[in-house]
């Protein structure tokens, strides 16, 4: 049994009396000691699947409509908000984008680690400061026993960002959500917090979900990784498989959009067109009106997930049956 | 993009300085002053693409944005065709505003909710006296639309109505209607979506190349600042510590920042299983 499993996941937004679909049949399991990456441009879902795992969803237009999430072998959809809320910050941790908005401007950030030492487990001020300190060590702030005393305007970005990492690693989270957690920092300063992740991984076994835009940062850090394309899984296998047998058109084509720094390209294979608006209906593949490959079939009947091999989900109704060398389409 | 070294100065600038004084930090602190841009020399060459890259705060925006006199330059000069631009009343300025475009990075930001894509691109037009009535300048409008891969039939639309990338287009096309010599262009795919980046920068790249524009192009991404290049210059505290030729600087970089920023770009490869 993996610590996380996902089934079936599906997530409506409530607009004009109607629920739309945003996310469906988000399925994936996170194993212990191992991260998964969810890659996918902004609007693809990832986000959300995220807030739903950690039961974020509440209050807003969005709404989980199915599915299921088990978590260390408990039906976290099953719990009271009570108990969900003892299992949030706790045993599953997440780390936000924007480390200036998630923190709060007028607290010192040792009262913000302090604030969640002090919720989980029955530690004196004392003794939660002393551990706040060893935190802010752990993720390198220097000098951490006056850093402690900090507002967040005090740090750099790349020093608020290891703050959040701090704040959730402070009850040694089983599971850790971190959502483009790199995007906002500088390429110097995003290795060094990655490094970090993965450092503190070694060291204490946690499972990571790291969502993110980059393929780089995917191939670098995750030991698996599922493609999202408007709200649903495209394409997902272990990294190495997925980066030497690229099989939906749709990572092929983020691939191809990349501008590389290790050679000259003259024109980028861009994906042509743009990825559709949330109450545009289509009913085959939501991808065939900027796949280069798609068919007659493509527009009218959706493509199912099917396994091309062991652990290697494609949702395309070619996967294999295209020219080889398969890029997407050329846009000048 | 060819022999860009035989060409000739279009942009001069000399030992730039732009400092900005901020508030004391302590009660008994004098105030002092941050050296955004501290002494910085490059030029821009007919008809080639000059990247400055570096990372958040190095002074790469400040250096764009004295150049087109949204701040005050401190020190040194800016020769734009012979002439030196830091020195000009903002007066006199002006008619090199049309000469010297700048494209921002938040296309949400940067056009104005309530006009449409009509008056947005019109304005320009009449501002610099590119168009005498409307008949013109929609003719202009049209023929511009239509070179940044838009449907002219966009034009009776709004901002909102569009996505991150159309309103890119839209503010590429706002610059590109008035023919400028040089174009600023300060992080101007860093908000988009890579498959959406990828195909502006290939539009930027053909529009360069079409026009034989000069360019400026400030970006933090290295792999974006390779694709559209000809010479590159590094900046890291307000100076520039590393430029030359892009194959220069991306196959054989001398200064310790410019690998260091190399080798912290996150490669595609696979991780070992």
């Amino acid at each position: 049994m993996a610590l996380l499993e996902v089934r079936d996941l599906e997530v409506g937004v409530a607009i004009g009396g109607k629920v739309l679909p945003v996310v469906q049949g988000i399925s994936f399991d996170v194993e212990e000691n191992q991260t998964l990456g969810i890659v996918g441009e902004s609007g693809c879902g990832k986000s959300l699947t995220s807030l739903a795992i950690m039961g974020l969803l509440e209050g807003s237009m969005l709404r989980l409509t199915g599915g299921s999430i088990s978590f260390n072998g408990q039906d976290l959809l099953a719990l009271s908000p009570r108990a969900r809320r003892a299992i949030m910050g706790d045993q599953m941790a997440m780390i936000f984008q924007e480390p200036m908005t998630s923190l709060n401007p007028v607290y010192r950030i040792g009262d913000q680690i302090i604030e969640s030492l002090r919720q989980h487990r029955s530690m004196s001020q004392r003794q939660a400061r002393a551990r706040a300190i060893e935190l802010l060590d752990l993720v390198r702030i220097p000098d951490p026993e006056r850093r402690v005393d900090s507002y967040p305007h005090q740090l750099s970005g790349g020093q608020r960002q290891r703050v959040m990492i701090a704040m959730a690693l402070a009850c040694g989270p089983k599971l850790l959500i971190a959502d483009e957690p790199t995007t906002a920092l500088d390429v110097t300063v995003q290795k060094e917090v990655l490094d970090l992740m993965l450092d503190l991984q070694k060291r204490t076994g946690t499972a990571i979900i790291l969502i993110s835009h980059d393929l780089g940062v995917i191939s670098e850090t995750c030991d698996k990784v599922v493609v999202m394309y408007r709200g649903k899984i495209v394409e997902s296998a272990k990294t190495a498989t997925l980066f030497s047998n690229m099989s939906h058109p749709y990572t092929q084509g983020l691939l191809a959009s990349i501008p590389v720094v290790d050679h000259d390209v003259e024109w980028l294979n861009a994906i042509p067109g743009r990825v559709p608006l949330i109450d545009e209906v289509l009913p085959g593949c939501a991808f065939h009106p900027r796949c280069s490959f798609a068919q007659a079939s493509c527009a009218t009947s959706p493509p199912s997930a099917d396994y091309v091999s062991d652990d290697h989900l494609v949702r395309c109704h070619f996967p294999n049956d295209r020219p080889s060398g398969g890029e997407a389409g050329g846009d000048a | 993009m060819t022999q860009a070294t035989s060409k000739r100065a279009l942009l001069d600038v000399r030992d730039l300085k732009t400092y900005f004084t901020i508030g004391k930090t302590g009660l008994f602190q004098a105030k002092s002053q941050l050296k955004a841009v501290d002494g910085v020399s490059f030029e821009v060459r007919e008809g080639e693409v000059l990247s400055l890259v570096g990372e958040s705060g190095c002074g790469k925006s400040t250096v764009g944005r004295t150049l087109t006199q949204l701040e005050r330059a401190t020190g040194g000069r800016a020769d734009f065709d012979g002439q030196d631009i830091l020195a000009m009343s903002p007066r006199a300025f002006r008619p090199l505003r049309r000469q010297i475009q700048m494209i921002f990075q938040d296309p949400f930001a940067s056009l104005n909710p309530r006009r449409s894509i009509e008056q947005t691109l019109a304005e320009p037009l009449f501002i610099h006296k590119l168009a005498r009535n409307w008949a013109e300048a929609r003719s202009k409008i049209v023929e511009t639309l239509e070179q940044v891969g838009m449907d002219p039939k966009v034009m009776q639309r709004y901002p909102h109505e569009f996505s991150g990338g159309q309103r890119q287009r839209i503010g590429i096309a706002r610059v590109m209607i008035l023919k400028p010599r040089l174009v600023i262009a300060d992080e101007a795919v860093s908000a988009l979506d890579v498959s959406i980046q990828a195909q502006v920068l290939n539009l930027l790249k053909k529009l360069q190349q079409d026009n034989g524009l000069s360019m400026l192009f400030i970006s933090h991404d290295l792999g974006v600042v390779r694709h559209i290049s000809d010479r590159v210059a590094v900046m890291y505290k307000g100076r520039i510590v590393e430029m030359g030729d892009k194959s220069q600087i991306f196959e054989n970089p001398q200064h310790d920042y410019t690998r260091r920023l190399l080798a912290s770009i996150p490669r595609i490869a696979q991780k070992a299983a």
